[in-house]
Protein backbone atom coordinates (compact mmCIF):
# COMPACT_ATOMS: atom_id res chain seq x y z
CA UNK A 1 0.00 0.00 0.00
CA UNK A 2 1.58 3.85 -1.40
CA UNK A 3 2.51 5.56 2.05
CA UNK A 4 4.12 8.53 -0.88
CA UNK A 5 1.58 11.12 -0.26
CA UNK A 6 1.90 10.95 3.85
CA UNK A 7 5.12 13.22 3.27
CA UNK A 8 2.61 15.89 1.23
CA UNK A 9 0.03 15.26 4.00
CA UNK A 10 2.66 16.37 6.40
CA UNK A 11 4.45 19.19 4.24
CA UNK A 12 0.45 20.88 4.05
CA UNK A 13 0.35 20.34 8.14
CA UNK A 14 3.22 22.04 8.48
CA UNK A 15 2.39 25.25 6.42
CA UNK A 16 -1.29 25.04 8.09
CA UNK A 17 -0.76 24.73 11.53
CA UNK A 18 1.43 28.08 12.10
CA UNK A 19 -1.39 30.27 10.38
CA UNK A 20 -3.89 28.59 13.83
CA UNK A 21 -1.18 28.14 15.99
CA UNK A 22 0.67 31.20 16.30
CA UNK A 23 -1.30 33.72 17.26
CA UNK A 24 -2.88 31.06 19.85
CA UNK A 25 0.74 30.40 21.43
CA UNK A 26 2.21 34.09 21.41
CA UNK A 27 3.13 35.32 24.74
CA UNK A 28 1.56 38.82 25.94
CA UNK A 29 -1.60 38.32 23.93
CA UNK A 30 -3.35 39.66 27.72
CA UNK A 31 -1.28 42.97 27.42
CA UNK A 32 -2.78 43.87 23.98
CA UNK A 33 -4.17 47.09 24.16
CA UNK A 34 -7.82 47.75 24.74
CA UNK A 35 -8.25 48.71 20.88
CA UNK A 36 -6.80 45.60 19.79
CA UNK A 37 -8.41 43.51 22.18
CA UNK A 38 -11.86 45.24 20.38
CA UNK A 39 -10.42 44.61 17.06
CA UNK A 40 -9.93 41.09 17.52
CA UNK A 41 -13.35 40.43 19.53
CA UNK A 42 -15.34 41.78 16.06
CA UNK A 43 -13.02 39.49 14.01
CA UNK A 44 -15.56 36.95 14.62
CA UNK A 45 -18.73 38.09 13.44
CA UNK A 46 -16.36 39.79 10.14
CA UNK A 47 -14.60 36.35 9.20
CA UNK A 48 -18.00 34.45 9.69
CA UNK A 49 -19.97 36.87 7.64
CA UNK A 50 -17.12 37.25 5.21
CA UNK A 51 -16.54 32.87 4.95
CA UNK A 52 -20.64 32.73 4.46
CA UNK A 53 -20.93 35.50 1.37
CA UNK A 54 -18.01 34.80 -0.57
CA UNK A 55 -19.02 31.02 -0.61
CA UNK A 56 -22.41 31.96 -1.12
CA UNK A 57 -22.24 34.53 -3.35
CA UNK A 58 -18.87 33.95 -5.59
CA UNK A 59 -18.46 31.02 -8.33
CA UNK A 60 -15.49 30.18 -9.55
CA UNK A 61 -15.60 28.77 -12.91
CA UNK A 62 -13.31 27.56 -15.36
CA UNK A 63 -9.80 28.64 -16.13
CA UNK A 64 -10.29 30.27 -12.22
CA UNK A 65 -12.65 32.94 -13.82
CA UNK A 66 -14.95 34.35 -10.78
CA UNK A 67 -18.46 35.52 -11.13
CA UNK A 68 -21.00 37.00 -8.59
CA UNK A 69 -24.29 34.25 -8.23
CA UNK A 70 -27.38 34.96 -6.77
CA UNK A 71 -29.51 31.96 -7.03
CA UNK A 72 -31.56 29.47 -4.88
CA UNK A 73 -28.35 28.88 -2.87
CA UNK A 74 -28.45 32.56 -1.34
CA UNK A 75 -32.41 32.55 -0.81
CA UNK A 76 -31.13 29.37 1.29
CA UNK A 77 -28.48 30.83 3.22
CA UNK A 78 -30.76 34.26 3.90
CA UNK A 79 -33.49 31.78 5.01
CA UNK A 80 -31.56 30.11 7.75
CA UNK A 81 -30.27 33.69 8.21
CA UNK A 82 -33.65 35.31 8.81
CA UNK A 83 -35.23 31.88 11.17
CA UNK A 84 -31.11 31.84 13.47
CA UNK A 85 -32.02 35.73 13.92
CA UNK A 86 -35.47 34.74 14.87
CA UNK A 87 -35.81 31.82 16.70
CA UNK A 88 -31.78 31.53 17.40
CA UNK A 89 -31.92 27.97 16.24
CA UNK A 90 -28.82 26.88 13.88
CA UNK A 91 -30.76 22.88 13.63
CA UNK A 92 -33.75 24.77 12.39
CA UNK A 93 -32.32 27.16 9.90
CA UNK A 94 -29.62 24.83 8.43
CA UNK A 95 -32.64 21.96 8.13
CA UNK A 96 -34.70 25.02 6.38
CA UNK A 97 -32.30 26.04 4.19
CA UNK A 98 -31.06 23.13 2.76
CA UNK A 99 -34.45 22.12 2.56
CA UNK A 100 -35.51 24.90 0.71
CA UNK A 101 -32.55 24.19 -2.27
CA UNK A 102 -32.81 20.50 -2.20
CA UNK A 103 -36.70 20.95 -3.40
CA UNK A 104 -36.09 24.00 -5.72
CA UNK A 105 -33.49 22.08 -7.14
CA UNK A 106 -35.43 18.57 -7.72
CA UNK A 107 -38.04 21.20 -8.94
CA UNK A 108 -35.25 21.82 -11.90
CA UNK A 109 -34.73 25.31 -10.26
CA UNK B 1 -34.53 26.15 31.60
CA UNK B 2 -31.50 26.42 33.92
CA UNK B 3 -30.07 29.20 34.50
CA UNK B 4 -27.30 30.77 36.63
CA UNK B 5 -29.63 33.24 38.50
CA UNK B 6 -28.14 36.02 35.67
CA UNK B 7 -28.99 36.14 31.92
CA UNK B 8 -26.63 34.03 31.15
CA UNK B 9 -27.30 29.57 30.53
CA UNK B 10 -25.63 27.21 32.81
CA UNK B 11 -22.82 25.05 31.33
CA UNK B 12 -25.48 22.50 30.63
CA UNK B 13 -27.50 24.14 28.84
CA UNK B 14 -24.82 25.96 26.90
CA UNK B 15 -23.48 22.61 25.99
CA UNK B 16 -26.92 20.99 24.74
CA UNK B 17 -27.05 24.13 22.81
CA UNK B 18 -23.70 23.37 21.43
CA UNK B 19 -24.18 19.87 20.62
CA UNK B 20 -27.61 20.83 18.57
CA UNK B 21 -25.31 23.10 16.40
CA UNK B 22 -22.57 20.59 16.46
CA UNK B 23 -24.66 17.93 14.91
CA UNK B 24 -25.52 20.33 12.10
CA UNK B 25 -22.41 20.81 11.42
CA UNK B 26 -21.10 17.26 11.53
CA UNK B 27 -23.39 16.31 9.10
CA UNK B 28 -22.26 18.64 6.21
CA UNK B 29 -18.58 17.81 7.12
CA UNK B 30 -19.03 14.16 7.10
CA UNK B 31 -20.60 14.21 3.86
CA UNK B 32 -17.55 16.09 2.07
CA UNK B 33 -15.25 13.69 3.96
CA UNK B 34 -16.97 10.74 2.26
CA UNK B 35 -16.58 13.00 -0.98
CA UNK B 36 -12.98 13.73 -0.47
CA UNK B 37 -12.37 10.20 0.28
CA UNK B 38 -14.26 9.02 -2.57
CA UNK B 39 -12.24 11.18 -4.84
CA UNK B 40 -9.13 10.43 -3.40
CA UNK B 41 -9.62 6.77 -3.73
CA UNK B 42 -10.30 7.86 -7.59
CA UNK B 43 -7.03 10.19 -7.76
CA UNK B 44 -4.83 6.70 -7.05
CA UNK B 45 -4.63 7.39 -3.08
CA UNK B 46 -4.37 4.85 -0.67
CA UNK B 47 -6.73 4.21 2.44
CA UNK B 48 -3.29 4.89 4.52
CA UNK B 49 -2.57 8.15 2.17
CA UNK B 50 -6.28 9.65 2.61
CA UNK B 51 -6.11 9.07 5.83
CA UNK B 52 -3.05 10.90 6.51
CA UNK B 53 -4.59 13.83 4.43
CA UNK B 54 -7.23 14.28 6.97
CA UNK B 55 -5.92 13.67 9.96
CA UNK B 56 -2.30 15.23 10.11
CA UNK B 57 -3.08 17.60 6.84
CA UNK B 58 -6.93 18.57 8.29
CA UNK B 59 -6.78 20.44 5.74
CA UNK B 60 -10.61 21.20 3.84
CA UNK B 61 -10.52 22.95 0.85
CA UNK B 62 -6.75 22.60 0.46
CA UNK B 63 -6.97 18.54 0.46
CA UNK B 64 -9.60 19.14 -2.28
CA UNK B 65 -7.83 20.74 -4.26
CA UNK B 66 -4.82 18.51 -3.74
CA UNK B 67 -6.67 15.37 -5.32
CA UNK B 68 -7.33 17.59 -8.09
CA UNK B 69 -3.15 18.58 -8.68
CA UNK B 70 -1.89 15.16 -7.79
CA UNK B 71 -4.66 13.70 -9.98
CA UNK B 72 -3.40 16.12 -12.64
CA UNK B 73 0.41 15.16 -11.52
CA UNK B 74 1.15 17.96 -10.65
CA UNK B 75 4.50 18.86 -8.45
CA UNK B 76 4.56 18.93 -4.72
CA UNK B 77 5.24 22.79 -4.30
CA UNK B 78 1.73 24.34 -5.92
CA UNK B 79 -0.42 22.28 -3.69
CA UNK B 80 2.06 23.41 -0.45
CA UNK B 81 1.75 27.00 -1.37
CA UNK B 82 -2.13 26.93 -2.47
CA UNK B 83 -2.65 25.08 1.18
CA UNK B 84 -0.74 27.88 2.75
CA UNK B 85 -2.83 30.24 0.98
CA UNK B 86 -6.33 29.15 1.59
CA UNK B 87 -5.54 28.65 5.50
CA UNK B 88 -4.27 31.91 6.22
CA UNK B 89 -7.38 33.34 7.54
CA UNK B 90 -6.98 30.79 10.17
CA UNK B 91 -4.61 33.49 11.68
CA UNK B 92 -7.44 35.90 12.64
CA UNK B 93 -9.04 32.91 14.77
CA UNK B 94 -6.67 31.95 16.55
CA UNK B 95 -5.98 35.54 17.17
CA UNK B 96 -9.65 35.91 18.20
CA UNK B 97 -9.78 32.98 20.58
CA UNK B 98 -6.07 33.67 21.69
CA UNK B 99 -6.91 35.93 24.70
CA UNK B 100 -9.95 34.11 25.60
CA UNK B 101 -7.99 30.67 25.58
CA UNK B 102 -4.31 32.71 27.24
CA UNK B 103 -5.21 30.84 30.46
CA UNK B 104 -4.86 27.31 28.80
CA UNK B 105 -1.43 25.17 29.27
CA UNK B 106 0.83 26.16 26.11
CA UNK B 107 0.80 22.57 25.37
CA UNK B 108 -2.89 22.34 25.35
CA UNK B 109 -3.24 25.22 23.47
CA UNK B 110 -1.03 23.80 21.03
CA UNK B 111 -3.22 20.73 20.27
CA UNK B 112 -6.19 22.80 20.32
CA UNK B 113 -4.60 24.84 17.50
CA UNK B 114 -4.36 21.57 15.39
CA UNK B 115 -8.27 21.12 14.93
CA UNK B 116 -9.12 24.82 14.64
CA UNK B 117 -10.96 25.27 11.50
CA UNK B 118 -13.84 27.53 10.33
CA UNK B 119 -16.41 25.52 11.96
CA UNK B 120 -14.57 25.03 14.76
CA UNK B 121 -14.00 28.79 15.52
CA UNK B 122 -17.78 29.30 15.00
CA UNK B 123 -19.16 26.74 16.81
CA UNK B 124 -16.18 28.18 19.96
CA UNK B 125 -17.02 31.33 19.31
CA UNK B 126 -21.07 31.25 19.43
CA UNK B 127 -20.60 29.16 22.28
CA UNK B 128 -18.38 31.10 24.50
CA UNK B 129 -20.74 34.33 23.80
CA UNK B 130 -23.60 32.33 24.72
CA UNK B 131 -22.01 31.20 27.63
CA UNK B 132 -20.90 34.19 28.88
CA UNK B 133 -17.07 32.74 29.25
CA UNK B 134 -14.24 30.56 27.98
CA UNK B 135 -15.32 26.97 27.79
CA UNK B 136 -12.33 24.63 26.64
CA UNK B 137 -14.26 21.51 26.97
CA UNK B 138 -17.01 23.18 24.70
CA UNK B 139 -14.09 24.21 22.32
CA UNK B 140 -13.55 20.55 21.99
CA UNK B 141 -16.67 19.33 21.60
CA UNK B 142 -17.03 21.60 18.64
CA UNK B 143 -13.75 20.94 17.07
CA UNK B 144 -13.66 17.12 17.61
CA UNK B 145 -17.22 16.27 17.22
CA UNK B 146 -18.22 18.67 14.90
CA UNK B 147 -15.16 18.33 12.24
CA UNK B 148 -12.35 16.03 13.44
CA UNK B 149 -14.00 13.00 13.44
CA UNK B 150 -16.75 13.05 11.25
CA UNK B 151 -14.15 14.47 8.93
CA UNK B 152 -11.76 11.47 9.68
CA UNK B 153 -14.08 9.16 9.60
CA UNK B 154 -16.27 9.94 6.52
CA UNK B 155 -12.59 9.77 4.79
CA UNK B 156 -11.85 6.61 5.49
CA UNK B 157 -15.53 5.41 4.58
CA UNK B 158 -15.23 7.07 0.98
CA UNK B 159 -11.83 6.08 0.62
CA UNK B 160 -12.60 2.01 1.09
CA UNK B 161 -16.31 2.39 0.11
CA UNK B 162 -15.39 3.32 -3.52
CA UNK B 163 -17.20 4.14 -6.71
CA UNK B 164 -18.45 6.89 -8.23
CA UNK B 165 -17.72 10.40 -6.74
CA UNK B 166 -21.70 11.75 -6.09
CA UNK B 167 -22.26 15.72 -6.58
CA UNK B 168 -23.13 17.21 -2.73
CA UNK B 169 -24.79 19.90 -4.22
CA UNK B 170 -27.79 16.93 -5.23
CA UNK B 171 -28.62 16.74 -1.35
CA UNK B 172 -27.87 20.50 -0.66
CA UNK B 173 -24.41 19.59 1.16
CA UNK B 174 -23.01 22.85 -0.66
CA UNK B 175 -25.04 25.10 1.08
CA UNK B 176 -25.03 23.83 4.40
CA UNK B 177 -21.50 25.33 5.04
CA UNK B 178 -22.23 29.05 4.57
CA UNK B 179 -25.87 28.52 6.12
CA UNK B 180 -24.27 27.31 9.37
CA UNK B 181 -20.93 30.16 8.91
CA UNK B 182 -23.94 32.44 8.69
CA UNK B 183 -25.76 31.39 11.03
CA UNK B 184 -23.18 31.29 13.74
CA UNK B 185 -22.12 34.83 12.73
CA UNK B 186 -25.45 36.01 13.36
CA UNK B 187 -25.49 34.67 16.68
CA UNK B 188 -22.36 36.76 17.67
CA UNK B 189 -23.86 40.31 16.21
CA UNK B 190 -24.99 41.69 19.73
CA UNK B 191 -24.74 45.43 18.99
CA UNK B 192 -23.97 47.76 16.53
CA UNK B 193 -20.76 47.45 16.45
CA UNK B 194 -21.14 43.48 15.66
CA UNK B 195 -23.61 44.47 13.02
CA UNK B 196 -21.35 46.46 10.93
CA UNK B 197 -18.15 44.49 11.14
CA UNK B 198 -19.93 41.71 9.62
CA UNK B 199 -22.03 43.51 7.12
CA UNK B 200 -18.99 45.07 6.22
CA UNK B 201 -17.02 42.10 6.41
CA UNK B 202 -19.47 40.48 3.86
CA UNK B 203 -19.88 43.09 1.36
CA UNK B 204 -15.87 43.34 1.46
CA UNK B 205 -15.59 39.99 1.13
CA UNK B 206 -17.73 39.82 -1.47
CA UNK B 207 -15.42 42.37 -4.17
CA UNK B 208 -12.63 41.11 -2.60
CA UNK B 209 -13.13 37.61 -4.03
CA UNK B 210 -14.29 38.97 -7.01
CA UNK B 211 -11.05 40.66 -7.55
CA UNK B 212 -8.25 38.32 -6.05
CA UNK B 213 -9.80 35.03 -4.90
CA UNK B 214 -11.70 33.55 -2.28
CA UNK B 215 -8.73 32.42 -0.05
CA UNK B 216 -7.79 36.27 0.15
CA UNK B 217 -10.96 38.01 -0.58
CA UNK B 218 -12.63 36.37 2.47
CA UNK B 219 -9.06 37.35 4.77
CA UNK B 220 -9.57 40.92 3.33
CA UNK B 221 -13.18 40.96 4.93
CA UNK B 222 -12.32 39.51 8.21
CA UNK B 223 -9.12 41.88 8.31
CA UNK B 224 -11.31 45.29 7.22
CA UNK B 225 -14.81 44.46 8.74
CA UNK B 226 -13.70 44.95 12.20
CA UNK B 227 -11.67 48.27 11.34
CA UNK B 228 -15.36 49.54 10.09
CA UNK B 229 -16.94 48.11 13.50
CA UNK B 230 -14.79 50.07 15.62
CA UNK B 231 -15.41 53.00 13.64
CA UNK B 232 -18.57 52.61 14.53
CA UNK B 233 -20.07 53.73 17.82
CA UNK B 234 -21.06 51.37 20.24
CA UNK B 235 -25.23 50.86 19.78
CA UNK B 236 -28.13 51.01 22.61
CA UNK B 237 -28.96 47.80 24.50
CA UNK B 238 -31.07 45.49 23.40
CA UNK B 239 -33.78 42.80 25.23
CA UNK B 240 -31.94 39.73 26.30
CA UNK B 241 -33.12 36.92 22.98
CA UNK B 242 -33.66 33.81 23.71
CA UNK B 243 -31.68 30.88 21.67
CA UNK B 244 -33.42 27.49 21.81
CA UNK B 245 -34.57 28.28 25.22
CA UNK B 246 -31.18 29.63 26.35
CA UNK B 247 -31.61 33.62 26.93
CA UNK B 248 -28.71 35.49 26.12
CA UNK B 249 -28.21 39.23 26.47
CA UNK B 250 -28.04 40.95 23.25
CA UNK B 251 -25.29 43.72 23.80
CA UNK B 252 -23.44 41.22 25.97
CA UNK B 253 -19.72 40.85 24.14
CA UNK B 254 -17.37 37.43 25.05
CA UNK B 255 -16.26 38.33 28.32
CA UNK B 256 -12.63 37.07 29.15
CA UNK B 257 -12.20 34.38 31.30
CA UNK B 258 -11.06 35.21 34.53
CA UNK B 259 -9.40 38.61 35.91
CA UNK B 260 -9.42 40.08 32.10
CA UNK B 261 -10.08 43.40 31.32
CA UNK B 262 -13.01 44.19 29.59
CA UNK B 263 -13.10 45.74 26.50
CA UNK B 264 -15.83 48.38 27.27
CA UNK B 265 -15.38 48.74 30.43
CA UNK B 266 -11.60 49.79 29.17
CA UNK B 267 -12.36 52.31 26.60
CA UNK B 268 -15.31 53.88 29.00
CA UNK B 269 -12.33 54.34 31.75
CA UNK B 270 -10.35 55.79 28.69
CA UNK B 271 -13.08 58.26 28.03
CA UNK B 272 -14.31 56.77 24.53
CA UNK B 273 -17.77 56.26 25.88
CA UNK B 274 -19.89 58.51 28.21
CA UNK B 275 -20.78 55.96 31.64
CA UNK B 276 -24.29 56.80 30.97
CA UNK B 277 -24.74 56.79 27.24
CA UNK B 278 -26.74 53.61 26.51
CA UNK B 279 -24.08 51.94 24.83
CA UNK B 280 -22.88 48.59 25.06
CA UNK B 281 -20.80 49.66 28.41
CA UNK B 282 -21.33 47.80 31.78
CA UNK B 283 -24.30 49.99 33.10
CA UNK B 284 -26.50 49.54 30.25
CA UNK B 285 -25.47 45.54 29.91
CA UNK B 286 -27.28 42.82 31.52
CA UNK B 287 -25.26 40.80 34.40
CA UNK B 288 -22.24 38.79 33.56
CA UNK B 289 -20.55 36.50 35.61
Amino acid sequence: MSTDLVLLAVLMAAVTYPSRALPLLAPGIERLPSAALLYLRLVGPAVLASLAAANTLVVTGPGDARSLQVGVETVGVLACLVLVAWRRNLFLGLVVGVGIVVVVRAAGG
Amino acid sequence: MASTGSDRPDLAAARRQLLLDTAGIAVAVAGFGFVFGLAARNAGYSPIEAAAMSTIGFAGAAQFAAVGYVSAGLPWLPIVVLTLVLNLRHVLYSASLAPHLRHVPVLHRAAMAHVLTDEAFALSAAHFHRLGRTDVGGYWIGAILGVFVPWNVATLAGVLAGGAVPDPTAFGLDVVFPAAMAGLAIGLVTGRREAVAAGSGAAIGVVASLAVGPALGIMAGGLAGPLLGMATPPGRSAAPTVHSGIPVHAEAPIPLPHDEVDVDEALEELGDLPPDDGGDGPASRGATP
